[in-house]
């Protein structure tokens, strides 16, 4: 059944419609329009500078964190436009969660890294005694979907500053998934790692698709035709072309797409 | 030639370096620079021998102990305890701070963290010229504004309500009291704890905001478990510095304490601050054996406290900065 939304296309989750941003007067995204599909990995690419992790970013609404930022147009997320007057931005972000390129742990425990998404959305920080165990479950759920499970299980009151940065980065992984967001946005999730550890985040990301919508902005085209059920391609801001990764590396419609899987540009 | 007229002597001088290689002016202009800078760097430790020194006499003569925790100060009876004046300027020093903290805190993190960029530029030269404002100027509002509203409204609604705590019952009918004192070295105190917790909240990485808000966080969790908790010992250092300020303070402080040599045991009794004894008599009476070493044996008391605080904040800032 899974499989079967994943190629209906005609369902998309998320729904980008004429979408602007600009930083200060700079017009950085231009009218996009595009669909990404549930379930699956979307990729962003595009070379540096054309607005990939802008895109990312608006999705979840990270952009009005940015002083000088402007954005106008529409993002239907299951049919509720995230942009209308009155959203949650609270709510948008609990249901899309965000990995950065830089693995960022917080400044406590690797357990309290995992326990923070959902203690924040009890209202009680603190809370010991009953919710104790539930608490406990969702952390090794969560490190076990992150992949980091085993390597974690016998340290989970020391500081997470103490991992790895590959450990670190399957943290904020499953930092972001103990809020059990539909769709995770990953900014060029292995762009800090050494290659074994990548193919670790990679890894994980190929086993989350299969209940998740994934959209991962990557500069790396290998990368990309690795993971990618669906591309995106941006060039100066602008969307260039968008459909299954399949079709768009084997028969890119546009000329400056194939240039750009050739190489010629970017 | 001898130089005859002023003007030619200074031409004289003035045309020397010329004369050098400039590989030798550079070498001079080193050292000279380099001397200056020792000479700058030895004047603390310069000014604590003297003040031994100075203080010696008396420091052989009485015990540490009974200097700082005597209860009677009579130079002419040779009596001479500290203490009276070190609870004075504790009672101050601390009253200023429970009034300076907790607006500074949401000063800093309301610049570092919510206000745009307009704002902030606006703001945070304006809160750093208030720290420029010189001490005697804060001392004259303190008198004609802070003193009578104490002695006219605050003290009797205090009186009228409060009347039941001790710590707010006093028969001080003049308003020159520790409240006065610490509502002075309070405003005296805010720009500094602000413009350093400012600088070290705002120095928290983005990224980890941004790890926090990606969740679903608002900005005040964001700032209460994320931000602060990685800024915690920045904003430790912020309050020592401004405590150690308000330790120190001495003009505005004795306009408006009352200068009474009592312990206090309300914030509305008058108090006698160790640098409002010094400032006051140093210089009078010198001629009573050991008054001259006992007032220099308080000026280095204070010193070694603030000295203390000091350090010790600078310590936890450096340290900050060279974790992140």
């Amino acid at each position: 059944m899974l499989s079967d939304r994943k190629s209906d296309m005609s369902e998309p989750h998320i729904r980008m419609n004429d979408l602007n941003v600009w930083y200060g007067s700079y017009h950085i995204l231009r009218h996009i329009t595009a669909d990404i599909p549930a379930q699956g990995i979307t990729a962003i690419i595009g070379p540096s500078g054309c607005g990939k992790t802008t895109l990312l970013k608006s999705i979840n609404r990270l952009l009005d964190e940015m002083e000088g930022t402007r954005v106008q147009g529409q993002i239907w997320l299951d049919g509720m436009n995230i942009y209308d007057n009155g959203v949650d931005v609270t709510e948008v972000r609990t249901r899309v969660g965000f990995l950065a390129p830089k693995p960022s742990p917080l400044p406590m425990s690797i357990y309290d890294n995992v326990a923070y998404g959902p203690r924040i959305h009890q209202h009680d920080h603190n809370s010991r005694g009953s919710k104790n165990q539930d608490l406990d479950r969702i952390v090794e759920l969560n490190l076990r979907a992150a992949g980091l499970w085993e390597e974690v299980k016998d340290r989970l009151r020391s500081s997470a500053s103490q991992l790895s940065t590959g450990q670190q980065q399957r943290l904020c992984l499953a930092r972001a998934l103990a809020v059990k967001p539909d769709v995770l946005l990953c900014d060029e999730p292995t762009s800090a790692l050494d290659p074994i550890a990548a193919q670790k985040i990679e890894a994980q990301l190929r086993e989350l698709k299969k209940e998740r919508t994934i959209v991962v902005v990557t500069h790396m085209l290998r990368q990309a035709r690795r993971m990618a059920d669906h591309v995106i391609f941006l060039w100066m801001g602008e969307l260039v072309e968008a459909g299954p990764a399949m079709q768009m590396f084997a028969k890119p419609r546009d000329g400056r797409t194939q240039a750009y899987l050739d190489g010629d540009i970017g | 030639m001898a130089p005859s007229t002023p003007t030619e002597f200074i031409e004289k001088w003035l045309a020397i370096p010329k004369r050098l290689s400039r590989q030798t002016l550079d070498r001079l202009a080193k050292k000279w620079m380099g001397f200056q800078t020792v000479a700058v760097g030895m004047l603390v430790p310069l000014i604590a021998l003297a003040l031994l020194l100075r203080a010696q006499p008396i420091l052989t003569v009485r015990p540490l102990g009974e200097l700082l925790f005597g209860t009677t100060w009579h130079p002419i009876k040779q009596a001479f305890g500290f203490y009276p004046f070190i609870m004075g300027t504790l009672w101050v020093t601390i009253t200023s701070m429970i009034i300076a903290v907790p607006p500074s805190l949401m000063v800093a993190i309301y610049l570092a963290e919510y206000a745009p960029q307009r704002v902030r530029a606006l703001i945070k030269p304006l809160i750093d010229l208030l720290a420029g404002i010189p001490s005697v100027v804060y001392g004259v509002w303190g008198v004609l504004t802070v003193v009578p509203l104490i002695r006219n409204y605050v003290a009797p609604t205090i009186d009228r309500w409060l009347s039941f705590v001790p710590l707010f019952q006093s028969d001080n009918p003049t308003g020159y009291s520790v409240l006065a004192g610490g509502v002075v070295l309070a405003v005296m105190v805010f720009p500094i704890i602000i413009a350093v917790a400012e600088e070290v909240i705002h120095a928290v990485p983005r990224d980890l905001r941004e790890a926090s808000l990606a969740m679903g966080a608002t900005r005040w969790q964001t700032m209460k478990y994320v931000t602060l908790r990685k800024a915690v010992a920045g904003v430790i250092a912020a309050i020592g510095l401004g405590f150690s300020r308000a330790f120190g303070e001495t003009m505005a402080v004795m306009m408006v304490v009352g200068n009474v040599p009592k312990v206090p045991s309300s914030i509305l009794d008058s108090a006698y601050p160790l640098t409002a004894l010094i400032a006051n008599n140093y210089g009078e009476m010198m001629s009573v054996p050991l008054y001259d070493a006992a007032l220099l044996g308080a000026a280095l008391f204070l010193m070694v406290v603030v000295l203390i605080f000091n350090i010790a904040s600078r310590l936890t800032l450096v340290r900050l900065v060279q974790h992140s």
